[in-house]
Order: structure tokens, then sequence, then C-alpha cells
């Protein structure tokens, strides 16, 4: 990375008729008129695919957070969508099913973890950093293939969705999909205001050069902890969502390739955007599961794709979009 | 230029994505087959499909006078992966009925979406105790067996042989818990030892085989199906413990194994519901065709998917091809109307097959490797969880 | 006693293929600077080359040798093609392009192989167990792992020390842009060294072939070790990586097997069993986050960086 001026702090209009925001433009008014399209052409695995789609691109927009706009590489933020899931896994098999208690567990078992991980992590840089994350992942996945009553390797089948009262009902997949959707956005505008405060202009003045807000006097490593523990709960929450989504969890959700992938998202979305991570995390999903219809052999096309990406491209497809070469 | 070649594919494949399965516009009986067909238990898959597509054959590609569409699934052997497998199947694609799962625990994982949208499932080899007792279903048929009935006529036979002492080795999940639980259910002598694995990547048993010899028992029983089988006998015979110890097995010696195990496979005997040989009609075409088409053995996997399409057929031939009547198809197959290759077939309230077990050993015809029934060890045998099912039969 | 013997052994003749591969990896880190996760793959291709050629020639041997020239070319070219261009991106994008290569290889055997996997059998004179002690038998063939293993470790060492590519690869992993600089051509030495390091990956999937798989991506779950095993050997250092590997063996090997008994004593025989094997694999993360936290830099760091 180069050391000099970070485009990203650099003052932007807050809105510009580029490329680029037409085409975020043009997704979120897909994404939002989806389940119409479901409706009305009665394909209903569509509309599940979507709502899987959202769910991960919360996850990635968390992890952006610290990823993007903190230059914190997390190769364990898979960890976070297991937690939050056996959270209401194990609170569902004994027996309390209640949203209202499922959920805010699920996001606080998640910061927890977070804030010890964080702790211990943030004190190294670069690959130690990656690699320490990863080893943290990897304990919590094993602790979980360990949990011999909740189904250890085999998994946690989920028999009844998060029960809201009469607030919601999430047994309704048009519903549901709307409920991910808007917790999607509340993300967005969460990171976005946290980003344009004071507290995000040090997460990325950190990234830029750590030194030098040390030297100015901030407290990089509580303000680090502090972004790395809301990303990891804000992470919980899509676990939460996910575990609803597929009434099943499994130790498989936190396996290191499923880092990979949501690494791979915020990457191919574009580091350090507010609506990067749903490019990338819907990019992703779908070329997966578009290549996958059109050959049989669909990671030959999508291997190569990523390892262009990281070479050429610079800020991902956001990156593409605003015309940007290589930095 | 590769901007646009990047941005070219992803809306390609986006819209790839979006395109709905164009459904067929005749009539055809649509069904979705869930198996293993990549890593090293993807033979068995191949066998269940082999048998599967000769049993189409045999009756000229239709059910019930209506022609026949197969979508085959791969599980890869995670339970994760065969619950969305499922679900696509069912959501996607909109199957009439959904065959296969090899995999106990792919299977438990996969049972809410079969039974939540009451889609007929016949599993051709699964036999986790649970579906078999508290989760069974009006929806789901077994043409295997349940996971304990095994095992149990491994622990009557070795009563029969005077074993005194036995060490137990199996996987760590679903499947293995109850092949285990099973001979210690019927087997009188001493258990010397319990022994899991982490199912189903520890193909390395060096420290069971280990602990075995270690306890001075007269014999193993051990439960591996598939590739990790290959790799146990290598190991039991490579650590020097063939002609120390005398090996017993359920499903780690099949037609599967056996031509990649050869003489390392004889003399270690196992209880089945099926052998190649049983002399009924059925079995004899089966084996016979299969063997012409396919230049191998069938195992108990293909045997027991082969049932399965004459069960949907006698299913979709007692409604006349309509398919809507699921209700009706369901309480037919509940009659097993049909010529099982295994001889005498008939169901338990719980969809269970009640069945013969029969004792299989390995002989050395010339060069041939072949199974041969030594005994019956039991006859109409019905699992022990079928009274933690509250169906009956008929309703 | 015997019993712990013998798994100790087990846990060495897993260190050593840890080590083949750890080995590589360290050095492609040390001196590129480069993540590789697709090291694995390397793994990978070198069992299921050797499969192939044990087919054809009806030799382990000789598929042992061909396999590893094989891992050798292939890994060259994988360096020209695909990862040269990723030397000068910064660590996330090379996380990113070799997990595309990881897909693209998995997918790649696939296509060639087919999805079913493959059998290696060890010559047939190594299908029995010897006994090294009274009363502890061991197979031959991991014997003959143990060994081949010290015997590639000592040419490594040998290459590393005594020679003018070693030379080079010491003073590239202590200081990359001065041997740049002194005018060698870096391009060269990294394909070199990309290339060995395939070579070893090729050789460790060889060797183990015949006691564990040859089947598609069985290169990711030792990969992580292997990743495990240079932190604590510290990047860069080929000795740190021989100690390290050897102590993830053991407490693998060991962990998996005493673990569960121990736990025995307090749990169910069910809890036990699924308890351990996940503690002992625990144990291994907690011991590189303890090396993280108090001795970045490894047990024997290379670079004075």
């Amino acid at each position: 990375m180069t050391a000099s001026l970070d485009p990203s702090l650099a003052a932007r209009p807050w809105f510009a008729f580029t490329p680029r925001t037409v085409f975020t433009i043009a997704l979120l008014a897909i994404l939002a008129l989806f389940p119409l399209y479901s409706h009305v052409t009665g394909n209903t695995f569509i509309l599940t695919l979507f709502t899987r789609v959202l769910i991960l691109a919360i996850g990635a927009v968390s992890l952006n957070l610290i990823m993007g706009y903190g230059g914190m590489v997390s190769f364990g933020h898979a960890a976070y969508l297991g937690i939050g899931g056996y959270a209401v896994g194990i609170l569902a098999k004994e027996g309390i099913g209640s949203g209202f208690v499922q959920w805010p567990l699920a996001v606080a078992a998640s910061a927890l973890y977070a804030l010890v991980v964080g702790a211990l992590s943030l004190r190294t840089r670069g690959v130690y950093f990656i690699m320490i994350t990863l080893a943290f992942a990897q304990m919590i996945y094993y602790v979980a293939i360990g949990l011999d009553r909740y189904g250890g390797d085999d998994g946690l089948t989920i028999y009844k969705r998060s029960d809201f009262g009469g607030l919601i009902d999430l047994n309704n997949r048009t519903v549901f999909y709307y409920l991910c959707f808007a917790v999607l956005l509340a993300s967005i505008y969460l990171i976005s205001r946290l980003v344009n405060s004071r507290f995000g202009l040090a997460i990325r003045g950190t990234r830029s050069n750590e030194r030098r807000m040390r030297a100015i006097g901030f407290p990089t490593f509580r303000y680090k902890l502090a972004a790395f523990v809301i990303a990891g709960a804000l992470c919980g929450l899509a676990g939460a969502l996910l575990a609803n989504h597929t009434s099943f969890i499994s130790p498989a959700i936190m396996h290191w390739t499923r880092s990979g992938d949501l690494i791979v998202m915020v990457a191919l979305g574009g580091l350090g955007s507010l609506f990067g991570p749903v490019i990338g995390a819907v990019t992703f999903l779908l070329l997966q599961e578009g290549l996958s219809r059109v050959t049989e052999y669909s990671d030959l096309i999508l291997g190569p794709i990523l390892l262009l990406v990281a070479i050429y491209v610079h800020g991902g497809i956001g990156g593409l979009l605003e015309g940007r070469r290589r930095g | 230029m590769i901007r646009i070649g990047v941005l070219a594919a992803t809306a390609l494949a986006l819209a790839a994505g979006m395109v709905q399965d164009a459904s067929a516009q005749q009539k055809t009986v649509k069904i979705g087959f869930i198996s293993t067909f990549s890593g090293p238990t993807a033979a068995i898959g191949n066998d269940m499909r082999n048998a599967f597509e000769l049993g189409l054959d045999h009756l000229g590609r239709k059910l019930g006078g209506l022609p026949v569409e197969v979508i085959y699934e791969d599980d890869t052997q995670k339970p994760d992966v065969g619950v969305q497998k499922t679900q696509k199947l069912i959501e996607s694609d909109h199957v009439d009925f959904i065959v296969g799962y090899i995999w106990s625990n792919v299977l438990l994982a996969s049972l809410k979406p079969l039974t939540d949208s009451k889609t007929i499932t016949v599993v051709t080899n699964a036999g986790a105790s649970a579906f078999a007792g508290e989760l069974c279903s009006p929806y789901v048929f077994s043409t295997s067996w349940q996971n304990d009935q095994t095992p149990q006529a491994m622990g009557l036979y070795m009563n029969q042989k005077g074993v005194k002492s036995v060490f137990l080795i199996g996987p760590n999940y679903a499947a293995g818990k109850d092949m285990l639980a099973g001979l210690k259910n019927t087997y009188k002598g001493k258990i010397l030892g319990e022994e899991y694995t982490r199912w189903p990547d520890q193909l390395d048993f060096s420290a069971e085989l280990s602990k075995a010899r270690a306890s001075g028992a007269e014999a193993i029983f051990v439960f591996y199906p598939g590739g990790a089988g290959v790799q146990f006998i290598t190991q039991y015979v490579q650590s020097g413990l063939k002609g120390q110890i005398q090996l017993y097995q359920g499903f780690t010696v099949d037609e599967l194994s056996i031509p990649r195990l050869k003489d390392l496979a004889l003399g270690i005997p196992g209880t089945q519901e099926w052998v190649n040989d049983l002399p009924n009609e059925a079995n004899k075409k089966f084996v016979a065709d299969y063997i012409a088409k396919y230049k191998l053995r069938p195992s108990y996997y293909g045997a027991q998917t082969y049932d399965a399409v004459s069960l949907l057929n006698s299913a979709v031939t007692a409604v006349n091809g309509d398919l809507s009547k699921k209700e009706e198809m369901r309480k037919a197959m509940e009659k097993a109307d049909f010529k099982s290759v295994r001889g005498n077939f008939k169901f338990g309230n719980n969809h269970i097959p009640i069945q013969n077990f029969y004792l299989q050993d390995l002989v050395k015809a010339g060069d041939e490797y072949v199974l041969k029934t030594v005994a019956t060890v039991v006859e109409n045998d019905q699992d022990r969880f079928h009274d933690r099912c509250p169906m009956k039969l008929g309703q | 006693m015997l019993y712990f013997i013998e798994q100790c052994l087990n846990g060495v003749q897993l260190g050593m293929l840890l080590f083949l591969l750890a080995a590589g990896l360290t050095l492609v880190f040390g001196i590129m600077d480069l993540v590789n996760l697709a090291h694995g793959s390397l793994y990978m291709l070198g069992a299921y080359f050797a499969a192939t050629f044990a087919t054809l020639t009806g030799s382990f041997v000789l598929a042992l040798i061909l396999a590893i020239l094989a891992s050798l070319i292939a890994g060259m070219v994988l360096e020209v093609i695909a990862i040269r261009p990723l030397y000068r991106r910064d660590h996330l994008d090379h996380v990113l392009g070799t997990f595309g290569l990881i897909l693209f290889f998995n997918e790649l055997v696939r296509l060639i192989w087919g999805p079913e996997g493959r059998t290696l059998s060890p010559p047939s004179q190594m299908l029995t167990a010897v006994q090294i002690l009274p009363g502890v038998y061991y197979p031959i063939y991991r014997l003959v792992i143990i060994l081949a293993t010290l015997a590639v470790a000592g040419l490594l060492y040998a290459l590393v020390m005594r020679t003018r590519l070693g030379m080079l690869i010491r003073a590239g992993a202590s200081n990359r842009e001065m041997v740049g600089a002194l005018g060698i051509n870096i391009k060269l030495l990294y394909t070199l060294v990309f290339g060995l390091g395939a070579a070893l990956a090729g050789f460790a999937g060889v060797m183990q072939a015949p006691i564990l798989t040859v089947q598609i991506g069985m290169g990711e779950n030792i990969l992580i070790l292997a990743f495990v095993v240079i932190i604590i050997g510290g990047i860069g250092s080929i000795r740190g990586a021989f100690v390290a590997a050897i102590i993830v063996g053991l407490i693998d090997t060991v962990g998996r097997a005493f673990l569960p008994d121990m736990l025995r004593l307090v749990l169910s025989t069910n809890a036990a069993q699924t308890l351990g094997p996940s503690l002992s694999s625990m144990s291994i993360y907690m011991l590189m986050a303890a090396i993280l936290v108090f001795r970045p830099e490894g047990l024997f760091p290379a670079a004075s960086r």
C-alpha cells in the first residue's frame, strides 16, 4: 500500500452521479423489489437465495468496517456468524424460542468473543494479525465440533424460527426477506455514521499511518478494539438471521474457508466503501450460483476471476466502476 | 479490457443465475436423487446411481406409465450441503419424490425440509434411529434398514460362535454411534474398549488399532463405510494384527471396497440384509444385468436403491399417474407391493423394512473375489425403535 | 507406555509431513513476502501425479520421482503465470488471489481425475509392521516416511547452508531489497524458490498418500497446520519450521490419542470422544496465539526486519 495520501480520506461530495452510484441505486432497487418478482413468477427458491445474499452482505458490511476502513484483515470473521447462529440454535434447543432473548444474546456473545480476540490479536499487525484471527476462529470451530449435545459436527436442526410474539412473523418468507433487507440498510447507515465521525476518522487514519496517529495522541488500540467489537457484534446478528433462514446450524459455517468467502466479498466489492460489501456479496454469490448452472466446473472460471481482480483491479468491482487503475 | 471482461462475466452469470429452470411441459415424474458423488465415498453414490438407472431401464424409463426425469445432487458427505441441496430440489426443481441419502447425519439435517414440504422420500441407505422412532414421518420410507439392525445380527452371530471379548471401533457420527450401540445390544461377551474416530476426515487408525491390540480382546468389530473402510482394513493388515485378532465388520467389506482390498479382505465376515447370491428371481436379474451393463458387481447400496425404483413404481401405478394424490400414493407404498431383490419385504409401522439378515464372507473363486451367504442369522427382524414411532400402517 | 511410544512416533511422522509443507511455505513467505494459500493445492497435485504415474509405471519409487519432478515444473509454471504479478500487491490481494487458485485447482483436479479420489499403494514389502522395541510394532512404511523426510531435511540444510543458491536464499530471507540491489537475477531466484517449495509439497503429498488420502480439497486442512507451524517456528526459518513441525505433530497426535481417555474420567464416552480431538486441535491454535502474543517473531526468527 502506498504511504502517500489515502484517497478515501479526501473530502468527497456526499452524493454524485457517477457510474458507481447509479449501479448501487439500481442494485438496491432490484433488491427492494425482488419479492415482487418472486411472487409473480412463483419462484420461491430465488427468494431464498437472495435472502441468503442479504444476510451474508450484512456479514461483509461488518467485515468492511475493520478490513476496509481499518485495514485489519481478519481471517476469522465467519466465527461470529457461527456464534450468533449457535446462540439461536442452543437456546431454541433448550426451549427458549423468543427472539427477544435469542438475538440480543447472539449479539452479546459475539461482541464478547470479539473483545477477547481483539484484545489479544490487535497487538499484532499484518500477516501475523491474519493468522491469529484465523487461530481464534479455528478454536471456536473446534469448540462447536466438540458440542456433542448440540449435534457436534453433524449440526443442529432449528425447528422453529425466532418468535417475536405478535410483532413480526418470521415464518413468512417475504416478511423475513424485508427484515434482512432492513437490517442490511440499518447496518450500512450505522457504518456510515461511524465512519464519518471522529471515531471513523481515527480508524481510517490508523489504517493509513498508525505511528502518526499515536504521535498526535490517539489511543489507537482502543479505537481499533472498539471497531473490532462492533464488527463482531454486527456479524453475530447476521449469524442469528442465518440460523433462522436455514433452520440449521453446524460448525461448517465457521470453517476458515467461509471466512475466506467473506474476505473475497469485501475485496471484490471494494474496500472502504459503504455499499461495496453489498456489491461484493451479490456478485460473489450470484457468480457462484450462476456459473454452476452454466457449467459443471464453475470454479475453473470463478477462481481465475478472483486472481485477476487481485492482480489488476484496485478497489474491487466498485473500483472497476469508478475507473480506478491499480494504485 | 480486463475490466470489461470481468463486468461482462458478472452480468452474464447474474443473468444466468436469475433464469428459472424451464419446467417440463409434458407430465413427467420428477425425482430428486441425493447422494455422495465426490471424495473417497463417491463409489457408493455411483453404485446407487447405477442401480437406480438400471431399475428405470428395466421399467422402460417409466414409472406407472409416466416418463421419468431424475436430478442428481451431490451432498459431498456434508450435512449443511445436503440440506441446501434438499431445499433446492424441493423449492427450485419442484420434484415429486426424493430418493437417496447415504449418511445418517445428512438425512437428519435434511429431515425438516422434507417433512415440512410433505415430499415423499425413499431413503435408500441412512438408518438413523431418530427417524425410525420419534422423528418418523408418514412421507418418509426406507428401503434399507435401521442402523442397529445389521450390527445386532452380528452380535447374535458372535454369540453363536462363542466370541468372548471384543473391541469396538467406529466413526463419531450418528450412524457410527448407532452401529456400535447395536452390537452392544445383542452381544453377550465382554466389551474391552469402544473408540470413536473423527468423521469423515480421520483416516489414520493406528492409534485405535494399537489400543485394540493392547486390550487383549479376542475380536475387533468395526464400522467404516466407503473409502475409510479400505484404509482401516489396509492398516489392520499393515499393523500385523491380521491373524492375531479376528476382525468382524459391518458395511466395511463390500463390493465397493473388495476390488481395492482383494486378498486383504478375505476371512473378515459381516452381516447384511442382502448378499449378491440370494436366490430369488428379482435378484438374479438385478445382479446379472448390473454386471452386464457396468462390468462391476453391485453392492447392497445398489440393491437398496434398485428396490426404491420398484417401490415408487408401485405408488405411481396405484394412482394411475395422478401425482397430486399424495395420500393415496403413500398408502400404496406402505403395502410394499413389489418384488424386492432381498426376497421377503414388508414395512413396519415406522416405514422401516422387516427383513432377514445373513452372514456374508469373502471367498476366492479362481481369480475372482466373491461374497457368499454363509448362513441366515435372523429372520423377519424388526428394528427396536418402532414403538417410539406413533404411526400405524394404513392410516 | 509402549502405546505412548507408538503415538510419539506417529506424532513425529506427522511432524515430518508438516515440515515438508512448512519448509516451502516459509521460504516463499520469507523471501518473496507472499502469502500462498494455494500451497495445499501443490501438495494435492503431487499426490494425484503420483497416483497416475504409479498406475502407468507400476512402481511406487518411479511414481514418486516423477511426481516430484512434475510438482517442481508445475510450481515454476504457476509462479511465472499467476504468482509473479502478485508480488507487488499487498497481503490481502495475495489472500484473494491464491484463494481463487485453490478453487481453480480443486475444480481442475475434478475435471482431470474425476471426483472420487485415488488410491496409492506403498511398495508391497512395506505392507507390514516391524518390531522396533519389545512389544512395540510400527508399520514399516511410516518409518520410511520419517527417514525419507529426515534425508530431505538434510539435503535442504546442505542446499541452504553450503551452496550459492542457498546463500542467496538466506540473504533474500534476511534482506530482500539488498539482494536485488546487488544485481542478482531476482526473478529467476524467486521462480526457483517457488519451484522448490512446490517440489517439497508434492513430495509430502506423495508420501502421505498410501496412509491417508488422495482426494480433492486434501490440501486445505493440512495447509492451516502448515501456517501454524511457520508462525510458531518463525517466518523464513527452515530450522524453525523443523522444530515447530515436530512440536505441532506431537501435540496433535498425542493429544488426540490421550485426551479422550483422560476426559473419560469425568465425562461420558460419547462426549469424551467428541471433545477430546476438539481440545487437542484447539491446543495447537492456542500455542500459536500464545507465540503471537508473547514472541511474535517465532521460535527461530530468520529475518531482522
